[in-house]
């Protein structure tokens, strides 16, 4: 199927471009992603991609997206040593500490980005899915800051698991619908913001909160997440005697966070490596499809029916992965492991422990892996190793409390 | 009725269409959610008696990103039947309700099997149609090639919004007929035929002599009725879904389909 899907000549035109750049209008990298969206929503697609090339090549919207980032958000944000835990593990680690941010993860670079070009298209309202509840809670805020309405569309399940961020958004002034169909968790709310938007698209933009959807979405979040790449780039530069990590690790549910991350480092000889859940791994367990108009590797059955993820991490609780990252994959560029649950849960222990900072349990699977690699070939001793902490743990206190 | 240029390899479905419609018959296409209860095969011959000129057959998925609220329930309950496509295809095959049958799915489950297997397979069934409504026209050349080789004419969509070019070129590729949405929106009941239904249907029309169908949000024979004035045909499938779901029988939801029949333009 994957020779099907592709478009003739899409590898040679992939191959002039350097890695992670402009897909181009076919959004393709190297087979996956594509538009696979209904007609009623080709000309949305077609238009976002317009609007988002011209505004990305505006100095003008990029200096009030950076302008933003800097005095709403909080950027840049630092990274910091591990020092404790560097000293245990035998590795140097880093931080790229986006749980710092306003609203807590690195959500909100990519909603920012988005608002400010909805407000650009003339678009008055945000539609966003939010599984966990963050990324609805970082479109509530920027919808609050830009004055644009926000509705967010949530599985039912996932409304009664994350009460306090349903709370949080209505505070907000969003409207959060509750979605009952199929697993009523985040694929269905995907499913359901894209079925609205197809009636909405003339006011309404979709804030898609990953590197996943139709094309331009994979390549425009990637592009609004950028920032957490090219900024630790810097840092790194500055703390680091050669410059450049060895290995840099981010967690990877639809992978925007690992995505932005990686953008930062991929023409330097680090090694990428985004680490999924058990329970969700998309790149290591799943195969390639077709699921909210992206081709990607997807958790499925024989027949193509898709699969729920099951992971603790609600974040990543998603059965798709970013159709750059199964590019990534496929090329060897970038490697996909997995941690499970109770490691993840472990590693939020030992970081809150040893450096003081509570991470989210998402952010947590990123350092699972370092924590279990760390003196083996994976990971050998005096390794330099940066892990993106896409956000921080207090959300999950409650979750945490009855499994600590 | 301008410039209407030849069709390349016409299958069967586009065939028989094209001759009822050339005969004066306006064309009523029923839905049916393949697998919805034990005796759906029964839904196709109750379609057929009661006047359809071919029938599309939805082969549930799992995430039904184009459907409304009544498609995703039937779709919902067929699969907690244990409905497969392999399963639904087999008792396709031994339904002969005597028009042509087009089957209506997501891409994934096309995908999955690759393109050309899966179009084999419909053929091997006895469908002639094929509709993947998460396949638009920039994607769709593999899967057409595949359904061509194998004898199965891909339906493509075209919406209110789609750009005069692209309908061009919609037009051009899509084979059977070519199926106009309505409204922009999910497939779903509606008060009234929306006000693009009209438009849209003339501007496919002066590009294409394939016949026209409309469909989402045609409920009624009056709604039926309106819409054939514009184009060619139509689709009806959430209202009469929604009378199986509530538990009304194939002779029943026949019924329906005979009333609508009623309503249209015989030839």
């Amino acid at each position: 199927m994957s020779i099907a899907l592709r478009g003739p000549g899409d590898d040679l035109m992939h191959r002039r471009r350097s890695a992670m750049s402009d897909p181009g209008p076919s959004g393709r990298f190297g087979r996956f992603g594509g538009r696979y969206v209904p007609e009623s929503l080709i000309t949305a697609c077609e238009e976002l991609e317009e609007a988002f090339r011209d505004a990305w090549d505006d100095p003008a919207f990029r200096a009030a997206l950076s302008q933003t980032l800097e005095l709403y958000a909080g950027r840049p944000t630092p990274v910091t040593p591990a020092l404790r835990l560097s000293a245990d593990l035998g590795v140097t680690l880093l931080l790229k500490r986006e749980d710092l941010t306003h609203t807590g993860s690195h959500k909100i670079n990519n909603v920012l980005g988005q608002a400010l070009l909805a407000r650009r298209m003339g678009k008055t309202r945000l539609l966003a899915e939010t599984g966990a509840g963050q990324h609805g809670v970082a479109t509530a805020t920027a919808g609050a800051l830009l004055g644009l309405g926000v509705t967010v569309f949530m599985g039912e399940r996932d409304m009664e698991r994350q009460q306090l961020n349903v709370f949080r958004m209505r505070l907000l002034g969003a409207e959060v619908v509750g979605v009952s169909s199929g697993s009523r968790t985040l694929k269905d709310a995907c499913s359901e913001a894209l079925r609205h938007w197809v009636a909405a698209a003339d006011d309404a933009h979709y804030c898609i909160g990953s590197v996943m959807g139709p094309h331009p979405y994979p390549w425009m979040v990637r592009e609004f997440q950028r920032v957490v790449g090219e900024e630790a780039r810097g840092q790194c530069a500055s703390l680091l005697p050669r410059a450049v990590p060895d290995v840099v690790v981010a967690c990877v549910g639809g992978g925007s966070n690992a995505a932005g991350t990686f953008a930062g480092f991929v023409d330097t000889p680090a090694r990428l490596v985004g680490v999924e859940p058990a329970g969700g791994a998309a790149v290591a367990g799943g195969e390639p499809g077709v699921l909210h108009g992206f081709h990607s590797y997807v958790l499925q059955d024989e027949d193509g029916q898709i699969q729920e993820a099951h992971s603790i991490s609600a974040g990543l609780d998603y059965p798709g992965v970013g159709p750059e990252h199964a590019h990534l994959a496929d090329t060897g560029r970038a490697t996909y492991v997995s941690v499970t649950d109770d490691e993840a849960v472990a590693a939020v222990a030992r970081l809150a422990r040893t450096e003081g900072i509570l991470p989210a349990l998402e952010s947590a699977h990123a350092l699972a892996w370092v924590l279990k690699a760390a003196g083996t070939p994976d990971l050998p001793a005096g390794s330099t190793v940066l892990v993106t902490l896409s956000g921080r743990g207090d959300k999950d206190a409650d979750q945490l409390a009855r499994l600590i | 009725m301008s410039t209407r240029p030849p069709k390349m390899s016409m299958g069967t479905l586009e065939t028989h269409l094209r001759a009822r419609r050339d005969a004066g018959q306006a064309l009523l296409v029923p839905y049916v959610t393949a697998g919805l209860t034990a005796d759906w095969p029964d839904y196709l011959r109750a379609y057929a008696d009661a006047g359809a000129d071919a029938i599309e057959v939805g082969l549930p998925f799992s995430d039904p990103m184009l459907d409304g609220g009544t498609i995703q329930e039937a779709s919902d309950r067929a699969l907690r039947r244990g409905a497969t496509p392999g399963r639904l295809l087999a008792e396709l095959s031994t339904a002969n309700p005597g028009v042509p049958l087009a089957v209506m799915t997501y891409a994934n489950l096309v995908f999955r099997t690759g393109a050309r297997a899966f179009c084999e397979r419909l053929a091997e069934a006895g469908v002639t149609g094929l509709i993947v409504p998460d396949v638009p026209h920039d994607e769709a050349g593999p899967l057409s090639e595949a359904a061509t080789a194998a004898g199965v004419d891909l339906v493509l969509l075209a919406a209110p919004t789609t750009a005069p070019a692209r309908l061009r070129g919609i037009a051009e590729r899509s084979r059977g007929f070519v199926y106009g949405v309505t409204v922009m929106g999910t497939t779903g009941e509606r008060a009234a035929l929306a006000d693009s239904a009209g438009p849209l249907a003339g501007r496919l029309r002066e590009l294409t002599t394939c016949p026209v169908l409309l469909g989402f949000g045609i409920s009624t024979p009056e709604q039926a009725a309106q819409a054939c004035a514009y184009a060619d045909g139509v689709v009806v499938a959430s209202a009469l879904m929604r009378r199986a779901l509530d538990g009304a029988t194939p002779a029943e939801v026949g019924a329906d389909v005979a009333a609508i029949r009623r309503a249209l333009p015989a030839g």
